[in-house]
């Protein structure tokens, strides 16, 4: 299924609900079609994979203003739509998607492997993470 | 022409992007090859990714049939 369009490579900043939302959908829409993805966690992002942390309220981007936030919780009310960590862990089933937390991100906020949800593969540096983006490199 | 005789449908009437078609790749990948599936979705994104899926995985994609509210999208595993 592959056609060799290289990896998808998604450095993750953002720690919000919104943002993380986005970028899985990419993450799943990118291994539905079979291409490879990584995914580098950073600052407020890895935050977000502290274990126990995945599903609790991680806010909105500061764009989303008071209209955007209800027009969120009307989607999550109606039930359609699933949280973006069950999202996540549907594209890891799906294909080969893998998810690093950045070594820095981990000393700026004091954690270990075994601080992190078990979603998150491995520590990395940036530079592992360059050398294996061979595609296009996303920034959220 | 012979009716093609659904093995399998899947109501995912109410499911947001992308679960419609999560649902559809999951169903194929446990049916055997020749399994004719039928999805039913309201979301509007599947109009356009469930058949971008079904030709990148190279299944059939049998007929889209617009309902009143929601579509049926009737897929063969094809391999």
């Amino acid at each position: 299924m592959d056609d060799g369009e290289g990896t998808l490579s998604i450095a993750l900043f953002s720690g919000t609900d919104d943002k993380l939302n986005a970028a899985t959908l990419l993450v799943v829409g990118a291994a539905a079609l079979g291409r490879k993805v990584d995914i580098l966690l950073q600052y407020w992002a890895l935050d977000a994979f502290r274990a126990g942390n995945l599903t609790k309220d991680h806010g909105l981007a500061p764009e989303a203003g008071p209209d955007g936030a209800v027009a969120v919780r009307r989607l999550l009310a109606s039930g359609g739509g699933q949280h973006w960590s069950t999202v996540l862990d549907q594209a890891k089933q799906l294909g080969e998607v893998h998810v690093h937390a950045c070594s820095l991100s981990m000393d700026l906020l004091g954690l270990d492997r075994s601080d992190l949800d078990p979603l998150v593969d491995d520590v990395e540096g940036v530079t592992a993470f360059m050398l294996a983006a061979d595609g296009q490199l996303v920034f959220i | 022409m012979t009716e093609i005789a659904t093995d399998q449908v899947i109501d995912a009437r109410g499911m947001a992007c992308p679960g419609p078609l999560m649902s559809l790749i999951g169903a194929i990948r446990q049916s055997q090859v020749g399994t004719v599936i039928e999805v039913w979705s309201s979301d509007q994104g599947s109009a356009t990714d469930i058949p971008a899926w079904v030709a990148k995985a190279h299944h059939d994609l049998i007929e889209v049939v617009e309902e009143d509210g929601f579509t049926r999208f009737r897929v063969r595993k094809a391999r």
